[in-house]
């Protein structure tokens, strides 16, 4: 059988007395859509810095495509791709510039980065844009472009954390066309978002609560385990929101 | 006599090429709670700014209780309550320094006025000397609120006050916003979530500087113009595909676990199209009429203005 593509085991992160993420466990298969869902402050954020190498764990085990979190996280954040809400582009580059300097970050020779760009803005439909900068292009075709470019060293894994806050219900979903085509090629998933709806369109999502997995399922388990008939209403009975 | 809370005109906004607000014309009635529903960018923000008097219209006009947003923005400015997206109060001043701050530039204080933000404050109450900065996101929402509350207002102004909040923190908000409600403020709130809409009296759906529609929840639903089907099978991501090269398709759209689909037809013929997809190797097949909804609603408004 396949070794999963991330693997975490009692994975802690404790700040002084604080647990922020405590003793987390699950598999994610490759080509999965995984969303890692829960409310602000439950731990989300720290468990994802932990899997994308840039915060060691205090305790327990992971790995990240075949990488151990603890000893080979440089070797992690050159096997993933990464976007979050305030993506990374560069405002005062253009559309070209963005995805060349990002290839080049990535090390692709001079050959793929020429190819990777005319076929990336042919298929974003970004032709009419190309020399424009990123600042004036609308927020929807930003994401696009930053979820693309996020893949564009064809990682194993891409972690999107909350990428479609703000935009419009048809750009949202024209995002996750992106999503699907991604994984319907091998890519893994790993996605972070308050749209309960989205989190249907996962294949697997796990409810953290202050800290722990209190539910790993696929959404139409989860709903029958809850007897109810939306990802919102599951979300709404597990997650107290952290107060104080 | 009417006597409306906002009365918009043909109202202006421009960042140098970008048109903010193309002459939006509105009216809001006293002691509503009303939504002004869009993505970022649509001008929510640009509008409450002009409405709280802290940006200026390029022309069109507007005015709140009566008064005018240019002219009278000091009158205004006492009556009403703001809210801004980013959380703006002292993060080294603890909750109460916070709201007793507040209070003492609006020459109240927080005794006299306590009746009125109980409801809200008294959930933070008990960590009333810690410094904002340090507060979760739910309680920095409080708080804001309560400093927003504490001259007691006629008119609030929330914008964008669930935006990152996830599902569970966002259903307290509204729980608090139809307490104050309640109280006869009326209520202006911009959310980019369409299911928020219906939490509302009435709602504009607002996308690109321009109002596509305006009225209750109920009401806008019912101007969806055509029949709407969820349809579900083993295989979304080939669904989406498959019904997107179907010949009489109008709109497909994820939904949840359902895909959502307008036909071209008046009427579909569901055995037609079942076949369709039997014959593309769709297993588990669920084909239902359902009733729209805001985002559906939103999503056909857009597409028509396209």
């Amino acid at each position: 059988m396949e070794e999963p593509i991330i693997y975490a085991k009692d994975l802690t992160k404790k700040f002084g007395d604080f647990t922020a993420v405590d003793a987390i466990s699950f598999e994610i298969n490759r080509g999965e859509i995984f969303g890692f869902l829960g409310a602000n402050g439950a731990g989300k954020t720290t468990a994802m810095k932990m899997l994308i190498g840039l915060w060691k764990p205090t305790s327990g085990k992971a790995s990240v495509a075949g990488f151990d979190v603890y000893r080979e996280a440089e070797k992690i954040k050159k096997n993933i791709g990464y976007m979050s809400q305030r993506f990374s582009l560069y405002e005062d580059l253009t559309v070209v510039e963005n995805i060349q300097f990002y290839a080049g970050i990535y090390g692709l020779t001079n050959q793929q980065i020429k190819s990777k760009t005319t076929g990336l803005i042919e298929k974003l439909g970004l032709l009419e844009v190309r020399d424009s900068r990123i600042q004036s292009l609308p927020l929807g075709w930003k994401q696009k472009l930053a979820f693309s470019v996020a893949i564009l060293h064809d990682p194993k894994i891409v972690f999107l954390d909350e990428p479609t806050g703000g935009v419009d219900p048809i750009t949202r979903r024209q995002f996750w066309d992106l999503i699907y085509e991604a994984a319907h090629n091998g890519i893994t998933v790993f996605v972070t978002t308050h749209y309960m709806d989205e989190a249907e369109y996962c294949d697997r999502v796990s409810i953290m609560v202050n800290g722990r997995i209190e539910a790993l399922d696929n959404p139409s388990t989860l709903k029958k385990q809850f007897n109810v008939d939306t990802m919102h209403e599951v979300f709404v009975k597990m997650a107290r929101p952290q107060e104080a | 006599m009417k006597n409306p809370a906002l009365s918009i005109n043909r109202l202006l906004k421009s960042y140098g090429k970008l048109r903010a607000l193309k002459e939006i014309s509105l009216e809001v009635n006293r002691g509503e709670l009303f939504g002004l529903i869009g993505p970022d960018g649509a001008g929510k923000t640009s509008l409450i700014r002009i409405l709280a008097t802290l940006l200026l219209p390029d022309g069109g006009s507007a005015e709140v209780l009566g008064h005018d947003v240019i002219r009278e923005y000091k009158v205004i400015r006492n009556k009403m309550g703001y809210m801004p997206g980013r959380f703006s109060l002292y993060q080294d001043l603890t909750i109460l320094e916070n709201l007793e701050l507040f209070a003492s530039i609006y020459e109240t204080t927080v005794e006299k006025n306590y009746h009125l933000i109980k409801d809200i404050y008294a959930q933070i109450e008990p960590f009333k000397d810690r410094k904002a900065g340090q507060l979760s996101g739910g309680m920095k929402q409080k708080l804001a609120l309560s400093c927003a509350m504490i001259h007691e207002p006629e008119i609030l102004f929330l914008d964008e006050p669930t935006t990152g909040v996830d599902p569970v923190s966002r259903n307290e908000f509204w729980e608090m916003l139809k307490k104050l409600r309640e109280k006869g403020i009326t209520i202006i709130v911009s959310t980019p979530y369409m299911d928020e809409a219906n939490l509302c009296d009435r709602v504009a759906l607002i996308q690109d500087g321009a109002i596509m529609s305006v009225d209750t929840p109920e009401a806008v639903v019912e101007t969806f113009p055509t029949f709407l089907y969820a349809i579900k099978s083993s295989d979304k991501y080939l669904l989406l595909q498959d019904l997107r090269d179907y010949p009489n398709v109008n709109s497909v759209f994820a939904f949840g676990e359902y895909l959502h689909y307008t036909d071209k037809r008046k009427e579909l013929p569901e055995d037609e199209l079942r076949q369709y997809l039997e014959e593309h190797k769709h297993r588990e097949l669920e084909i239902k009429r359902i009733e729209p909804g805001i985002e559906d609603c939103f999503m056909a408004f857009m597409e028509k203005e396209n």
